[in-house]
């Protein structure tokens, strides 16, 4: 059983394109991509802006119908939203009149599910991002970067096979943001989601990824697809080892390549 | 200086302010010979407002329930028609022209209209008062359901909720502090509508004994009225910012004025 779920990709893209038209014609925004991501994989998608990952993220999310192309989760092709999804946004998007724990619920909530069912998955999920003793609490009580990992624990909430994150770390200051990335490498390898991971940061990229698809821009396009060897969870050392160093050298040369750098 | 502390310091200045104008009216009339049908001290008005209590409140409880019903109407009719506007689009482009348009209208030059529409009664006040709420209620809730970043919607999105769903658990909160900042105008505009209402054609009410007192020069009892309408005006407007602090006690705006 294990095998057969092992040799299915848990989100594989088959030659999806995505175009917008304008009144100055169409822009593609991202051109024939294909990318099977097995289950459990955390990647990460690095490229600048305007490269179409974020509307690669959309896709995979269903929030945004792809002009060509075929994508599947679980097999299964992508026509909206699936259920076993959990999406993190750059803004943290949580309700100010809604705790701390009722905004992790908000999830359950909407999918018509039972609260008092994932309370304790709520409970566990909030003490694991260390934010334990802020339950009852407000948004407009907790920082930037606590605010952001509530809105990871609403991600998760519902147990998702897929997690999808837009930049979740792009607002916060650079101390929150070394935090977050040890916190969610440890989560990522204690609960061993899928997760597709887009930021413009090549070191975060790295720091977190067992795999790292670089785009670069007009039009939209996967450059080149790297695996990071290094053992999970990693912690902050990482970044000093000369596997990182590496690793960051070979993603800048392909955007210095690209005229990206 | 805590933000409650600064809230009562300012309606102690407040009390202050109101009452210093009132003892420097008092004390000008002493000075200055002005007839007391033209301008009443004070004094003069607090006395008639206790000897003619019982008039006063009978007009003042017709009034009050013009008020009442024609803000209870301009919610009942402004929400939903927002509400409408804000996600049928083809409504909002039929709509919006003929809203603006009959804004563009002065009130009170359609109230003989409303009277012949809707009789002597009650009636064309409430009219009256609605047709002037009714406007930043629309205007408002259609504002506050805006409001919502797009982003907050593809995340409901994202968990399968249904647009009804997003509504109340997401959309209509997030809107709260606009609609209640509508309801705090129309609550004005009600007052403002039912007198209106009452100055064209009016058997009773504070508009009413207003006009018919400055139509024997009983100034004193036109005074009395309007300090009662204003009486009114505030508590109602107190009302509605009490109900905007129990359901956003969330939103900073309950935190400043007052």
């Amino acid at each position: 059983m294990d095998l057969q779920a092992g040799a299915r990709a848990a989100v594989e893209l088959s030659a999806v394109q995505k175009t917008f038209l304008s009144a100055r014609g169409a822009i593609h925004a991202l051109t024939q991509t294909s990318l099977a991501i097995r289950p459990g994989q955390f990647v990460s998608i690095v490229g600048p802006s305007g490269c179409g990952k974020s509307t690669l993220l959309s896709l995979i999310a269903g929030l945004d119908a792809p002009s060509a192309g075929k994508i599947l989760i679980e097999g299964q092709e992508v026509r909206g939203p699936h259920e076993s999804l959990g999406v993190v946004f750059q803004r943290d998007l949580l309700l100010d009149w809604r705790t701390v724990m009722d905004n992790v619920l908000l999830q359950v909530e909407m999918r018509g599910l039972l609260p008092k069912a994932h309370a304790s998955t709520a409970r566990e999920l909030l003490d694991m991002v260390g934010l334990q003793g802020f339950h009852g609490r407000y948004p407009r009580e907790l920082s930037g970067g606590m605010r952001q990992r509530v809105a990871i624990c609403r991600a998760l909430v519902h147990n998702p096979l897929l997690l999808l994150m837009d930049e979740p770390f792009g607002a916060l200051d650079a101390m929150s943001r070394d935090r977050l990335n040890v916190d969610l490498n440890r989560i990522c390898s204690e609960t061993k989601k899928t997760v597709i991971f887009i930021t413009h940061s090549i070191a975060e990229a790295v720091f977190l990824g067992d795999r790292v698809v670089v785009m670069s821009s007009r039009p939209g396009r996967v450059v080149a697809d790297i695996d990071i060897e290094a053992p999970h969870p990693r912690d902050l050392s990482f970044r000093e080892s000369p596997e990182f160093a590496g690793y960051v050298r070979r993603v800048r040369t392909i955007f210095e390549a690209e005229g990206v750098l | 200086m805590s933000v409650r502390r600064l809230g009562s310091s300012s309606l102690f200045l407040g009390c202050v302010s109101i009452v210093g104008v009132t003892l420097l009216w008092e004390f000008a009339l002493k000075i200055f010979p002005i007839p007391a049908y033209l301008l009443p001290p004070p004094t003069e008005i607090g006395a008639v407002m206790v000897s003619q209590f019982g008039l006063q409140m009978t007009h003042a409880l017709v009034t009050l329930r013009e008020i009442l019903v024609g803000f209870a109407l301009a919610v009942l009719i402004g929400v939903p028609i927002a509400v409408a506007m804000t996600f049928v689009p083809v409504f909002e482009k039929l709509f919006y022209p003929i809203l603006v348009a009959t804004q563009a209208i002065p009130k009170v030059a359609v109230a003989p209209l409303f009277l012949v529409w809707f009789g002597f009664g009650e009636a064309p006040k409430v009219a009256m008062a609605t047709v002037i709420a009714v406007f930043p209620v629309i205007i408002d809730t259609a504002v506050g359901l805006r409001a919502i970043d797009p982003d907050m919607v593809r995340l409901a999105k994202s968990m399968r909720a249904g647009s009804l769903k997003t509504f109340w658990k997401v959309r209509l909160p997030i809107a709260l502090p606009s609609i209640f900042a509508g309801l705090k105008m129309a609550m004005t505009f009600a007052v403002i509508g039912a007198v209106v209402g009452e100055f064209v054609a009016g058997q009773s009410g504070l508009g009413y004994l207003i006009q018919a007192a400055t139509g024997s020069l009983q100034t004193t009892i036109a005074f009395a009225s309007i300090v009662l309408l204003s009486l009114i005006g505030i508590v109602l407007f107190f009302i509605v910012e009490t109900f905007e602090r129990v359901f956003i006690p969330w939103h900073h705006s309950t935190d400043r004025l007052y």
